[in-house]
């Protein structure tokens, strides 16, 4: 049977961006005041999962690391049609960063056991890096293929893949086992429905800390953070009002003129 | 210690709610709003996303999921189209006397259906002389051989012209003490909707007038016992009747206070936004605290219906209390709109006319304080 990874995270609701804080002092999101949701991009990797499955004989896995409250966001996955769930969870992984969270989950896909594919998201909502799932595959030794668009052929070990670029897009055929990081072009995610939530009672998330995954704590978290952050500042959007004189045509005139000068146009 | 919160499951199945009314239900609106026709492609959508499924158990094709679930899923939807929360409600209403009356046979032949949404359901009591007094209903029915035939008129009733199986309420035509309900089905001889409402609210959810004549109804289609059919309605009225209502109710609330609380910030006045004015604090705080105390009466009340305990007089609490909570906070959403209130490109002007129409349906408030005040005097 064909083995799928996914990886997804729990990030802020996008919805209450206005309600994120920044703590002055760790620098990291303050992510009590705001409800932790399915990372917008993992919707799209799960989904490209689920498709396969449907064509296919598969057996999904997502893997998530975080709080134990992250176990919602894996729920919600087995609820969309994920077979069996894993939520890396412990204090020591705390703080990671994008080198530390690769590693980490690395190690979980390692402990799952044999896998095909891992599909990540492009990028999370919150760190918006794109480098774990590259990072993944450098830890995991095999090919990464980031931002793909569409899934051009399954053919045995060989998969076509069509991924975007700056100015244009590249097919790439690779061989799998690789990973693949997705964008919203991929494909529509499904929305929840209330079967899928039933059937997801009878369906597992295991949970591992650093003893089950055998790693070290200087390996994970913050200790095994290469990067830090050394400043982090929010944007002060304002909106700027200008009401615009005349006659129609003269205000449309402007208008057009303001927007162009703007670089809008 | 009473725990009030809802299970991790049931917040998935708000989730799973508020994702269908965003997608596929709010697209609709602006549709419904204009035409005042229900929109069968959102009919379709809603049986597709298992909503009529919900209360009818898994062994006769539904989820089983019950009361709590179902107030969810009416919250969510009815918080982005109290009309399409209506259909939704009355699916149930329609279904519920089979659920708890039919005969094995009954729920056999109706119940998988209604559950995919092949058959749309409703229910029919009102008529003319009134629906807050059932026992003055004029419709009749009379035995013939094995069958009934049934004559009379309908009034009010949602979903007549999309419904496919209806109960009806009639009355013995030699016993006015005597009253039957009878499953009804699109087709039979006889049987018709007529004249279609063209409401002030809720528009996009069909409501009209059923007629029928000479109609007959084989003795299959009798729920539960010849005679007691007004225990038979009322029940389902009782419980699922008001708890529908109470979910419309909530969605309602919870919509009014989304979007003033987005005006309130956004809306500068005194070069500040009116959200920081005490006189606009104290209106979203109203709002806030019926929100609040309509979901714990309403909540409660669909946490003992799913334990099977009896819960009308709970519903009519919560019935009569968010109901008119919903029009203090069109109201007052309409208040802190100011003139754009009055817009129709303002989804408060919607609010504000369908909250009047909340009341009246499944029991005004004051027949819900007639019930509310008997249960306090028994």
């Amino acid at each position: 049977m064909f083995k799928i990874v996914v990886c997804v995270k729990a990030v802020p609701d996008p919805k209450e961006a206005c309600n994120i804080k920044i703590d002055p002092v760790t620098k990291t999101l303050m992510r009590c005041d705001v409800p932790m949701v399915l990372n917008p991009l993992d919707k799209y990797a799960l989904e490209a999962a689920l498709q396969f499955k449907e064509q296919f004989d598969a057996h999904i896995s997502v893997l998530s690391m975080g709080p134990p409250e992250a176990g919602n966001i894996v729920k919600e996955c087995l609820a969309l049609g994920a077979d069996q769930g894993f939520l890396l969870s412990d204090r020591a992984f705390a703080g990671a960063d994008a080198f530390a969270t690769a590693y980490t989950l690395a190690k979980g896909i390692e402990k799952i056991g044999p896998f095909d594919v891992v599909f990540c998201g492009m990028a999370s909502s919150d760190g918006s890096t794109e480098w774990v799932g590259p990072e993944i595959a450098t830890f995991l030794k095999i090919p990464v293929v980031t931002r793909i668009t569409e899934i051009v052929e399954y053919n045995g070990q060989w998969w076509t893949v069509k991924a975007e670029l700056e100015n244009g897009y590249r097919l790439v055929r690779v061989q799998i086992p690789a990973v693949f990081t997705v964008t919203r072009a991929l494909n529509t995610p499904r929305r929840l429905s209330f079967s899928g939530i039933i059937k997801a009672r009878k369906k597992e998330i295991t949970q591992w800390g650093i003893q089950q995954l055998g790693v070290s704590e200087a390996s994970v978290g913050l200790k095994g953070s290469p990067s830090i952050v050394s400043t982090i500042a929010t944007m002060d959007s304002r909106r700027k009002v200008e009401i615009l004189e005349g006659k129609r045509e003269e205000k449309a005139e402007q208008l057009v003129q303001r927007l162009a000068n703007a670089g809008v146009l | 210690m009473i725990d009030f919160t809802l299970t991790e499951e049931q917040e998935m199945f708000r989730k799973a709610a508020q994702e269908f009314a965003e997608t596929q239900v709010a697209p609709k609106v602006p549709e419904m709003e204009e035409t005042g026709k229900v929109s069968l492609e959102l009919v379709k959508a809603m049986a597709e996303a298992e909503m009529m499924a919900l209360t009818i158990p898994e062994e006769y094709g539904g989820l089983g999921l019950g009361y709590t679930a179902r107030l969810i899923a009416l919250e969510e939807i009815s918080k982005v189209s109290v009309a399409a929360g209506m259909m939704l409600q009355v699916f149930a209403l329609g279904i519920e006397p089979i659920l708890k009356y039919g005969t094995d046979a009954q729920k056999k032949k109706f119940l998988p259906g209604l559950a995919t949404g092949e058959r749309l359901a409703s229910t029919a009591v009102t008529e003319a002389t009134g629906g807050s007094d059932p026992t003055g209903i004029r419709s009749t029915y009379k035995k013939d051989g094995e069958d009934y035939i049934l004559n009379g008129r309908k009034c009010f009733i949602t979903n007549a012209h999309i419904a496919d199986t209806i109960t009806v309420l009639a009355k013995d035509d030699e016993n006015p003490k005597a009253f039957s309900t009878f499953i009804m089905e699109k087709g039979m001889d006889g049987f018709k909707a007529t004249h279609e409402e063209n409401k002030v609210g809720m528009r996009g959810c069909n409501t009209g007038e059923l007629a029928y004549e000479n109609c007959r109804v084989p003795k299959e289609n009798l729920v539960g016992v010849e005679g007691k059919g007004l225990g038979v309605a009322l029940a389902a009225i009782g419980d699922v009747g008001r708890g529908g209502m109470v979910g419309c109710a909530l969605g309602l609330q919870a919509a009014c206070l989304d979007v003033s609380v987005k005006f309130a910030n956004e809306r500068i006045l005194y070069g500040k936004p009116i959200s920081r004015l005490q006189t606009i604090q104290n209106k979203l705080a109203d709002m806030k605290i019926d929100l609040e105390a309509g979901r714990l009466l309403g909540y409660r009340a669909a946490s003992m219906q799913d334990k099977g305990e009896r819960s009308s007089n709970e519903f009519a609490v919560a019935k009569y209390f968010s109901t008119e909570a919903a029009q203090r906070a069109a109201k007052m959403a309409s208040d802190i709109h100011g003139g754009y209130g009055c817009m129709e490109e303002y989804a408060v002007s919607r609010y504000m006319r369908d909250s009047f129409v909340l009341g009246p349906s499944a029991g005004t408030s004051d027949i819900m304080k007639v019930i509310i005040a008997r249960w306090t005097l028994s």
